[in-house]
């Protein structure tokens, strides 16, 4: 017999086990994110002028170019190429309110990439979310013109321009539910439309790329702790469903408490993380000298996921219960 | 009509893609004898065993080359007629340098079969001599002495036996092929095992994936109320020893124990047919049952070959290997060897040949740990792949011993799944040896 095999002209790999892969990559887990911010993006447009896209662009813009750069300098590798960078860029400019400066979104999204993320090593160790570091940074550095807000583009209401969480906060009114839901309300770009939030949300989960667990423990977490307090006196504390839909608390649950690198490791881990942001957004809503506390709960919560990942190891299988 | 909604599993697991759809439908074909075969001596976990033929001596098929040597040990048998050139030391085995008989084959093809046994009046002190010098080892991969799992010791009681018909390494068809055509003959094996081991109840664990196989098997054991078929969810490792018991049992087999500790034997569906031929037509274990498969191979097969057979021998039978294979692997592409050299044999418990392609290997491109945590979802055993291999990587090996590292079976699911393609299973490996090497030396100080 003509033997065709045992000299072949290709070359074989030898690597061990095992020996096929999933179709899952970074790459292609990051390119998703940026899709299911679509929704968000569109009411940002629709809620508050095209300007708005200029905002996000600057922000992603500014994002990318920051890495890149610091990439250069460090010379290592570039890894724009990844997609999260954009995502960062993406998120920061969704959580900035509308018709913010672009020279500010800029100094807020080199801050994000530059002090969120590359001092720690780039992507995969950095302790907080790097959006939300840039947040913080413009909000002490801004105060005024980060909580300045517009009337979205189909308000009825010409006088007052409070996001919902201020109105109650300060004046004791409360939104109703329904143009909280659909995003008629004023608010950060991408966080008032509860609709478009959802949308992207659920297309994460069901693709796979993030777990449900965070987003539920929040959800549920929020309902019970603000349910809680509405018990107690439901004239002085706002219902559940309205701390649900106010803020940034459905943006935060779903694209940045979510978030791969600065959330928990473990399925108990992601439970009490979630929960522990819903509570500390219940408590600094209530307390607090902010109206909206989803960003500095989320920061909490980032500071303390080594610890919480290293009490939370899952029983190893068949060791006793 | 069986219910296929309520298939039983364990926690964890992955779905790689099956295709084995290349090869299901095909029934086995005898390959012709190969004009030399390589035989080790080592076809088993354990201790080599003895040659008792020479350079020049003539043989047939059936007859015992090499004798058991030692309690962990199995005999070789010679599965070809022919006269023996030499033996040689260090032979490529699967990627492994072992001792091996090498035999030329000539064309009379004369086999000598062990005396009979009637399946119903054999006793099990006779079931286990024979399964003992039929040289019959584990079909599952470990290829562990099949008589040694016969005999679980006195003090463990064993309530079930459990034959292994998941088959979760994707392309493989071997067991589905022997579950179709062979379906009588492995129940028959089956209650053999059941007498042996002196166990009322016996089960077969085959995943939902394979409707006509559990079609069969249900309408083979209708007389048989004591053994039960037990419908499990399409899932790797289901086959696993763990998770095989967990699913048909609910018991957890715990850390450092076996099957023996919470009662139960697993057997492959392969060893079952492999003691029925043994018991019921006196034949020892001389052939291998294994699906070639892979997008890079002319032609999918499922075949029967004499053990011995060299890679380049079957890869030309089924017609050759394409232009774009980049991988040749000995077992199922989760946990199998990738080769470097054809002329290496099978082995009497190689279970398939894959030529795998670039489409199928889907290698990409290793970047940081994202802390996803998908390793940890994905671990049968509920260990952290991530912080396991970073350990190993970091050589903090008794951190990575706290952390359990040596309870991990390197199933691969961590590997497979790890969107940041990071040789998760790899790192354990090496971390894990070192863990026992720590172990030993502690033990002997």
């Amino acid at each position: 017999m003509e033997t065709k095999s045992v000299n072949p002209s290709y070359k074989l790999e030898l690597t061990s086990s095992p020996h096929v892969h999933s179709r899952w990559s970074t790459k292609q887990a990051m390119w998703f994110v940026v899709i299911a911010l679509i929704p968000a993006l569109v009411s940002a447009v629709v809620f508050f002028g095209p300007y708005q896209l200029l905002i996000v662009l600057t922000s992603v813009v500014f994002c990318v170019g920051t890495e890149f750069l610091i990439k250069k300098i460090r010379k290592r590798k570039t890894t724009v190429g990844d997609g999260s960078a954009v995502i960062t860029g993406l998120l920061l400019g969704l959580i900035l309110p509308p018709n913010f400066s672009l020279s500010s979104t800029a100094i807020g999204a080199v801050f994000s990439i530059a002090i969120g993320k590359e001092v720690f090593g780039g992507l995969g160790y950095n302790i907080f979310n790097p959006a939300l570091v840039g947040r913080a940074f413009l909000q002490a550095a801004f105060p005024v013109a980060i909580t300045t807000w517009t009337n979205p583009n189909f308000s009825v209401d010409t006088v007052t321009s409070a996001t919902p969480l201020a109105a109650y906060k300060f004046d004791k009114i409360f939104t109703s539910i329904q143009p909280m839901f659909l995003g008629n309300i004023g608010g950060s770009l991408g966080e008032t439309s509860a609709l478009a939030i959802l949308i992207g949300g659920i297309f994460l989960i069901a693709v796979g790329v993030v777990n449900y667990r965070v987003p539920l423990a929040m959800i549920v977490g929020i309902l019970i702790f603000a349910g809680v307090f509405w018990m107690i006196d439901p004239v002085k504390y706002p219902n559940p469903a309205f701390q649900l839909l106010a803020g940034g608390f459905l943006f935060g649950t779903f694209f940045m408490a979510t978030d791969w690198v600065t959330s928990p490791l473990t399925s108990k881990g992601m439970w009490i993380f979630g929960l522990g942001i819903a509570f500390l957004v219940v408590v600094i809503r209530i307390f607090g000298g902010l109206p909206e506390g989803v960003m500095y709960a989320i920061l909490i919560m980032n500071s303390v996921v080594p610890i919480i990942n290293r009490y939370t190891y899952p029983r190893i299988f068949g060791e006793a219960k | 009509m069986i219910s296929l909604s309520h298939s039983k599993t364990f926690k964890g697991g992955v779905h790689p893609y099956e295709r084995k759809v290349l090869t299901e439908n095909m029934p086995f074909e005898f390959m012709p004898n190969p004009k030399q075969i390589i035989i080790p001596l080592t076809q088993h976990l354990g201790k080599a065993a003895k040659p008792i033929v020479k350079k020049g001596t003539e043989v047939k098929a059936g007859e015992l080359i090499a004798e058991q040597d030692g309690f962990i040990s199995s005999p070789v048998h010679s599965p070809v007629s022919g006269k023996v050139s030499k033996i040689t030391v260090g032979a490529n085995v699967i990627g492994f340098p072992k001792d091996a008989i090498v035999i030329e084959s000539n064309e009379t093809n004369e086999i000598v079969f062990m005396p009979l046994l009637d399946p119903e009046k054999v006793t099990p002190d006779e079931i286990r001599e024979r399964v003992k010098i039929a040289g019959i080892v584990g079909q599952g991969g470990a290829a562990f002495p099949t008589y040694i799992k016969l005999s679980p010791p006195p003090d463990k009681k064993i309530d079930v036996i459990i034959l292994n018909g998941c088959e979760c390494e994707p392309y493989l068809t071997r067991d589905y092929r022997y579950m179709i055509e062979r379906t009588n003959d492995l129940i028959a094996g089956l209650r053999l095992i059941m007498k042996a081991v002196g166990v009322e109840k016996g089960a077969i664990g085959i995943e939902d994936n394979k409707p006509d196989a559990i079609i069969k098997l249900t309408e083979a054991v209708k007389d048989y109320p004591n053994i039960s078929i037990e419908v499990l969810e399409t899932k790797y490792p289901q086959g696993a020893e763990k998770m095989l018991i967990k699913a048909v049992t609910g018991k957890e087999v715990p850390p450092g124990k076996l099957p023996f500790d919470v009662g139960a034997v697993i057997q492959n569906i392969g060893t079952a047919i492999a003691i029925n031929d043994a018991v019921a037509k006196g034949e020892p274990q001389f052939t291998a049952a294994l699906t070639v498969s892979g997008l890079g191979i002319n032609q999918p097969k499922n075949l029967i070959v004499p053990i011995g057979t060299p890679l380049s021998d079957i890869l030309d039978f089924c017609g050759g290997v394409k232009e774009n294979a980049v991988k040749v692997v000995v077992g199922g592409p989760m946990m199998g060897v990738a080769q470097y050299d054809f002329s290496a044999p099978v082995m009497k418990a190689t279970s398939g040949i894959l030529v795998l392609t670039d489409e199928e290997v889907n290698e990409h491109e290793e970047s940081t740990c994202l802390r996803c945590g998908k390793c940890i979802d994905a671990c049968p055993l509920n260990l952290i792949p991530t912080k396991l291999a970073r350990l190993s990587s970091l050589e903090k090996f008794e951190d990575a011993e706290q952390l359990g590292i040596t309870v991990c079976m390197e199933c691969g699911t961590c590997t497979y799944t790890c969107p940041a393609n990071i040789p998760l299973v790899q790192w354990i490996r090496f971390g894990k040896q070192r863990v026992m090497a720590l172990q030993k030396e502690r033990q002997s100080a």
